[in-house]
């Protein structure tokens, strides 16, 4: 057993420090932080990330991948938190991509993966319904063959960020047959094609990322068509597995645990810093081993993978275990700043403490949905007490 | 024993549910909490004609003469529609620094104008440095004839944007930390050198930092000693605030069961999932412990005998209970909801963020069960 890192690796922890150093500059973090122009900042910082090459270190590197090894991804995934710089935003390079790759033909590799890794479209996914949410194999989007086109009606919803798409990836419904998880294809829509709405959807952290996205007679080529017709299940399965692993968050939440730490040596009462204060410090404690214990479950699920494994049930742990321990430190970021948390923008007057108590609460708020996307936490548990325990 | 309230109370509780019914749907209140000041100054003279701004203040003084009980029957029905009208800034936390001031004339002149709906105000204690400890106060008064210039920064002073007076903790003599030296000054918040700053708060309602560059002040508490008749006040405004979120977390768990029976997935209401009931069991669990603390509480307070450290330690107890149970049922409502628990249009979101903001009010759990603590097994 050895947890360190090669020379060659030390090596590499040093070229992608200076990297952030350098390219996340001040004024990219200050609008990042800001928050009001999530395209522009995302788009900038990933041309930057695609200039370098490290903007898709999941791909195969014949097809703009960096090629690197389970460890050298984990670095990197370290520097980038370390240096609080936002990840790439996941629709296009890290969901639709990986499908594309696995499944789709010569031509669909061609349109639409250099695209995603220049950043030039913007992609939302197109998997919930209203009437289906964790039984996403309920979904009754319906797509009917109309010569070489599909024709597309129904709706899906919570689609992220939608209102910046210029492609949604769908699952939807060709055909009916005894198992609900036949008959379901993956289809690539163009959000500008007509019939297509995009209702928003305001949430409870006051922010507008969420969207309803309304299908009329929405007309789709057939060629947009991922694999063959009605095996899209299979394909989307794929992908949700790949979604799973990113979810544990480790270096996010180490990152969070340090700035807390630092938050609760400003704040002071009569008994001194809050940071001294055992009760406090108890709770910081609790999540910290928690958090320890996590990033070795992390590091071992890297280490099978390494050795050619690909995640099985142990990634629904990830992501319960990494899920709770986020939520334990938005909440406990948002008490050591006490009562600015409450403020519900920020404005110019106001002082330092008002600024992170809103975003902090922002972030506490929107955080509550990591427990529910990506196969909600009671999901994740069935998941395992059928998987690893056979109950 | 008896652990209802009485006919007069639940007359009181009648009144709100049947005035909300007509005056104060969802939509009808996102309307008035939307507008400038984030409250509908019409219902608040409503309020005014219905009698409830009389309820904390004494008979001279032309109140209803209520008690802790009282206030909590009315905060528990507000609670379930979320009011975003400041009862708690002018009623409880203003309202109620001044019926313990010592100034007569003031109290004569000044609580009428409440009752009748004429005078909003905010009690502006905490410092951009104070965290939650109310003897932690920069603010200076100094005497200058027979009145005091008060100068210095308070921060997230509830109804501060909208009040048309303030009471204004500020140090009189003493170190910063010390509890002794303390005194409450009324200020006109229109005052020359009172800036306010007001902003809104997760929950819909307002707030301001204010500061105060030689505001003239008027001294209305005993000269230094007013910071024990303050946590008085900050000790009745907790356990009115406690039967809110009561009726708050009353609220989210009917809502959340609800839901759970008319929510599909698999081809079943979600409800069907045993480990979906466990969760509510335990919800429901929480907030019968916390109706169950809240009234013991009111009785204790409500009793004469009931020493001085025993009404803290059990207000400290019900605070700490309802921070930590709050918060559980809170995540679960939102949890239990799924997506449709993260929408705005929702009204769960909307009583959990009423609830949050509660649970920072004068302390948090860690605040509160640090507080319990040394008042049960002595300094930590
Ligand atoms: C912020 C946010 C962003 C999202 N972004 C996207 C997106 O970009 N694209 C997209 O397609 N979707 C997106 N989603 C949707 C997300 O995947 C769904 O919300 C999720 O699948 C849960 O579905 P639901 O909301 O319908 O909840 P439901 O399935 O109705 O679940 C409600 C509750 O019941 C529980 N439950 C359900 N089934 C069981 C069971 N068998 N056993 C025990 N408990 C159960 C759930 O865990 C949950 O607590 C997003 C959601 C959120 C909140």
């Amino acid at each position: 057993m050895n947890n360190s890192f090669s020379a060659a690796d030390l090596d590499f922890q040093q070229q992608v420090r200076a990297f952030f150093e350098i390219e996340f500059t001040p004024e990219l973090r200050a609008r990042a932080n800001d928050g009001r122009d999530v395209k522009g900042v995302a788009v900038e910082w990933q041309k930057k990330l695609y200039a370098k090459g490290w903007v898709a270190p999941g791909w195969p590197k014949e097809l703009g991948g960096t090629g690197w090894t389970p460890v050298q991804k984990f670095i990197f995934e370290t520097e980038r938190c370390n240096a609080g710089a936002p990840d790439v935003v996941p629709f296009g390079l890290k969901m639709v991509a990986p499908v594309i790759i696995h499944f789709g033909n010569d031509e669909q590799k061609a349109r639409f993966l250099p695209r995603i890794l220049k950043s030039e479209d913007w992609w939302c996914q197109g998997y919930s319904e209203p009437g289906s949410g964790s039984d996403l194999a309920a979904l009754q989007t319906k797509a009917e063959k109309d010569g070489d086109h599909y024709v597309v009606n129904g709706a899906k919803i919570w689609t992220t960020y939608a209102q910046y798409a210029d492609w949604i990836f769908c699952l939807v419904r060709t055909g009916n047959f005894e198992k609900r998880q036949q008959g379901i294809s993956f289809v690539l829509i163009d959000m500008k094609s007509k019939g297509v709405t995009v209702n928003p959807i305001h949430s409870i952290d006051n922010h507008h990322s969420l969207n309803e996205v309304v299908f009329d007679n929405v007309r789709v080529p057939v060629e947009n068509l991922i694999g063959q017709e009605h095996q899209g299940w299979t394909y989307a399965k794929a992908l949700l597995a790949h979604e799973r692993t990113s979810i544990a968050e480790v270096s996010n939440s180490k990152r969070n645990l340090a700035e807390i730490i630092e938050l609760a040596k400003q704040q002071t009462n009569h008994k001194g810093r809050l940071i001294d204060d055992p009760h406090f410090q108890q709770r910081l404690s609790d999540i910290e081993i928690e958090l320890m214990a996590l990033e070795y479950m992390d590091l071992r699920v890297l280490a099978s993978m390494s050795a050619g494994d690909t995640p099985g049930p142990e990634a629904s742990l990830l992501k319960i275990k990494g899920t709770e321990i986020q939520q334990a430190l938005q909440e406990l970021r948002m008490e050591t700043i006490g009562a600015y948390s409450a403020s519900l923008r920020v404005d110019e007057f106001q002082n330092e403490l008002h600024r992170e108590g809103s975003s902090s609460r922002k972030e506490y708020m929107y955080g509550r949905a990591a427990t529910i996307y990506g196969g909600s936490n009671e999901v994740q548990r069935n998941v395992i007490a059928k998987a690893v325990l056979g109950l | 024993m008896n652990f209802e309230f009485n006919e007069e109370q639940m007359m009181l509780k009648d009144s709100i549910v049947k005035w909300a019914q007509d005056n104060y749907s969802f939509e009808q209140r996102a309307v008035s909490r939307n507008n400038d000041e984030g409250f509908s100054r019409k219902h608040w003279a409503t309020f005014a004609e219905l009698g409830w701004l009389s309820v904390p203040f004494a008979e001279e003084y032309g109140g209803y003469g209520g008690g802790v009980v009282d206030l909590a029957a009315i905060t528990q029905e507000f609670g379930k529609v979320l009011i975003t009208e400041p009862i708690t800034p002018t009623l409880i936390l203003f309202g109620g620094a001044l019926s313990a001031s010592v100034d007569d004339n003031v109290k004569t002149q000044l609580i009428p104008q409440i009752i009748e709906g004429g005078l909003l105000g905010a009690l502006a204690v905490y410092e951009p440095q104070s965290r939650f400890d109310v003897s932690n106060i920069k603010t200076s008064a100094t005497a200058s004839g027979d009145v005091y210039v008060l100068t210095g920064s308070k921060s997230v002073v509830l109804g501060g944007g909208v009040a048309d007076q303030l009471l204004v903790l500020a140090r009189t003599s003493g170190e910063q930390n010390d509890e002794t030296g303390l005194s409450l000054f009324l200020v006109d918040a229109n005052a020359n050198g009172v800036t306010r700053s007001p902003y809104e708060l997760m929950d819909g309602q307002r707030a301001a930092d204010i500061n105060f560059d030689n505001a003239v002040g008027q001294l209305v508490s005993e000269l230094d000693q007013a910071y024990e008749p303050l946590m008085n006040v900050i000790e009745t405004a907790s356990v009115a605030m406690c039967a809110e979120a009561s009726g708050i977390m009353e609220t989210l768990n009917r809502t959340t069961v609800e839901y759970t029976k008319t929510r599909k997935q698999f081809g079943v209401p979600i409800s069907s999932f045993q480990a979906l009931q466990h969760r509510m069991v335990d919800t429901f669990m929480a907030y019968e412990q916390v109706k169950s603390l809240l009234v013991g509480t009111l009785c204790e307070l409500s009793d004469e005998n009931t020493s001085v450290l025993r009404a803290s330690k059990v207000v400290a107890a019900l605070r700490t209970l309802v921070a930590k149970n709050g918060k559980l049922i809170g995540d679960e409502a939102i949890q239990l909801h799924g997506g449709m628990g993260l929408t705005d249009e929702l009204t769960v979101g909307h009583y959990v963020k009423r609830m949050m903001m509660i649970n920072l009010m004068f302390g948090n759990a860690d605040f509160y069960q640090d507080k319990f603590n040394q008042l049960s097994y002595g300094q930590s």
